[in-house]
């Protein structure tokens, strides 16, 4: 029997591999070369061009613009919320006619793009003045604002309903065979043991819901309201002068990114009894 | 070869005339009558409408393949082992994924527009240039497109186990083999649903292309119903058209996901 007395002695680390520059390398650091370059030309392109006569007549309207694109996009998102609610409820329901109305009506919004809806709301239904005034809504469906409200509204709700939809099947079924185990109405077991599980599931749904809306909301524009894009169009047809769609970028940019932030802030802070 | 093309492009024309499904001899609007004002002549918007169809498709599926590739590539990128790649293609999803789809049309469409025209004064031309609004939407819908489809394939790559890449350097294949012949096949079949969402927006956000001016289905059917008077029938079958095309391509998807599903049944 033989046993090992000496220690092998430390081996020295193997060196280092060297710092070659691999092509993937290149094609970053030149790529982030590109967006540098791309980022103070266009830095340079706004000093040089800054006009304060400009900038005191198309500021201001710009700053309305954020405004308009902020309360339509609040005030849609909450409403299609709402008008999502019997959707939802419609689209689970096991009445076969309620169930293909709610299907009809997701699949008609989220098939067809946001800007013919608007254009039939604003240009289709605005054609018929008499019969509309005949029942008092001419008010309604004369202001591009309130159209663009009503489109934007109703194509939300059509995924917020299945964002809902979604949600609320992903909650497993023990959780509703638990709460009658226990003798818990149907009625308070959706509304505080399966609600509040599924709404955590739609949190970053509604987050993606709401850039999209934010960014869809752009559409507006189009049928002459001012949001920031439709500030942006008028200066840029007073003025062609390129740096407005530029200022519009960078407004859209600082929203979506800070939404984003803030949400994903909100969802790490709500769901911080799920971490292990 | 002049002579092949004379004999076959009248008779691919009329083809495609047979085939037509608006316009046809069997189409939609042939079924009205001549006079109304969706036939497909001089006095009806039928003929239009169908071109306008025609743009529009075309337009989404010259997007597609541009789109696919590049946003492939991006989606390499964004799972690279270098820190600098990866930050450059996360900039360029961050920048897209945030722009709005019209806004993004109207930097790409004035943006070139003002780039060319100022390397044609450099070079001493001086005269108005007008890009074509069917590839300026193509190039804004393909950026689009490849930030929202990059982050789609990046998923799916990250469901694909490493030991699919050991088994490739095992069999001692290159990396474009393995990339070709072991990732790429599991890609597809994993990132499919995704793409068919993406494939439902593109087809709506060529929509957005109207606004500068190409004549697809929306502006089509927008200038018949300004003539006309009638924007509630039009807009209302600019609808219809386009949840046609939603229907059809969910009958296409499904069944090439049925297809792609076929290898995995063994399993």
């Amino acid at each position: 029997m033989s046993a090992t007395l000496q220690m092998i002695p430390a081996r020295p680390a193997p060196p280092k591999a060297a710092d070659r520059l691999t092509a993937s390398r290149l094609l970053g650091y030149l790529w982030l070369a590109f967006w540098a370059v791309l980022g103070l030309g266009l830095l340079y392109l706004m000093v040089t061009g800054f006009d304060p006569e400009k900038f005191a007549k198309y500021g201001p309207r710009y700053l309305s613009g954020i405004g308009v694109t902020a309360t339509l996009v609040s005030v849609s998102v909450v409403a299609g919320a709402v008008l999502s609610l019997p959707i939802t409820f419609a689209r689970m329901s096991k009445n076969p006619v309620l169930n293909a109305i709610a299907y009809t009506y997701v699949y008609i919004f989220r098939g067809t793009p946001l800007l013919a809806q608007l254009y039939l709301l604003y240009y289709g239904i605005g054609s018929f003045k008499p019969q509309l005034e005949a029942v008092g809504l001419w008010w309604f469906f004369r202001e591009a604002w309130y159209c663009g409200f009503l489109s934007l509204t109703m194509n939300t709700a059509a995924y917020q309903a299945e964002i809902l939809r979604g949600a609320i099947l992903s909650v497993p079924r023990g959780q509703t065979e638990g709460a009658k185990s226990l003798g818990i109405p149907s009625r308070i077991a959706f509304r505080k043991i399966i609600l509040p599980q599924a709404l955590i599931v739609a949190l970053r749904p509604y987050g993606n819901e709401i850039i999209l809306m934010i960014k869809g909301s752009a559409v507006v524009a189009v049928v002459t309201v001012l949001d920031i894009m439709g500030e942006t169009r008028y200066a840029f047809s007073r003025t062609f002068d390129y740096q407005t769609y530029l200022w519009a970028a960078i407004f859209y940019l600082l929203i979506v990114e800070t939404l984003r932030h803030v949400w994903d802030w909100l969802e790490r802070r709500l769901t911080r009894h799920l971490k292990r | 070869m002049d002579g092949v093309f004379s004999v076959l492009d009248p008779l691919l024309s009329g083809l495609g005339h047979m085939v037509d499904p608006l316009c046809g001899p069997v189409g939609v609007f042939s079924f009205f009558p001549p006079d109304s004002i969706v036939a497909c002549g001089a006095t009806g918007w039928g003929d239009e409408i169908a071109a306008g169809l025609k743009a529009t498709l075309g337009l989404a599926l010259a997007t597609l393949p541009v789109g696919l590739t590049l946003g492939f590539f991006i989606a390499l990128a964004l799972q690279s082992s270098e820190p600098a790649l990866r930050r450059a293609a996360g900039i360029y999803t961050t920048i897209f994924r945030g722009l709005p789809e019209l806004l993004t049309l109207f930097i790409v469409y004035y943006g070139a527009q003002i780039l060319i025209q100022s390397a044609f004064a450099a070079m001493g031309f001086d005269q108005r240039i007008e890009i074509n609004s069917f590839f300026a939407g193509m190039i804004a819908l393909s950026v689009v497109f490849s930030s929202y489809c990059s982050e789609v394939l990046l998923s799916a790559f990250r469901a694909i186990p490493k030991g699919q890449y050991e088994a490739g350097d095992a069999l001692g294949l290159s990396r474009t083999n393995t990339m070709v012949l072991i990732i790429v096949p599991q890609l597809v079949r994993i990132a499919l649903p995704g793409l068919m969402n993406l494939w439902m927006n593109l087809l709506k956000d060529t929509a957005l292309v109207s606004v500068i001016g190409l004549a697809e289905l929306l502006r089509q059917t927008g200038v018949a119903a300004k003539v006309s008077k009638q924007a509630f029938f039009f807009y209302l079958l600019a609808c219809a058209l386009y949840l046609v095309l939603a229907l059809l391509s969910s009958f296409v998807l499904g069944f090439i996901e049925r297809r792609v599903k076929r290898a995995e049944m063994g399993r």
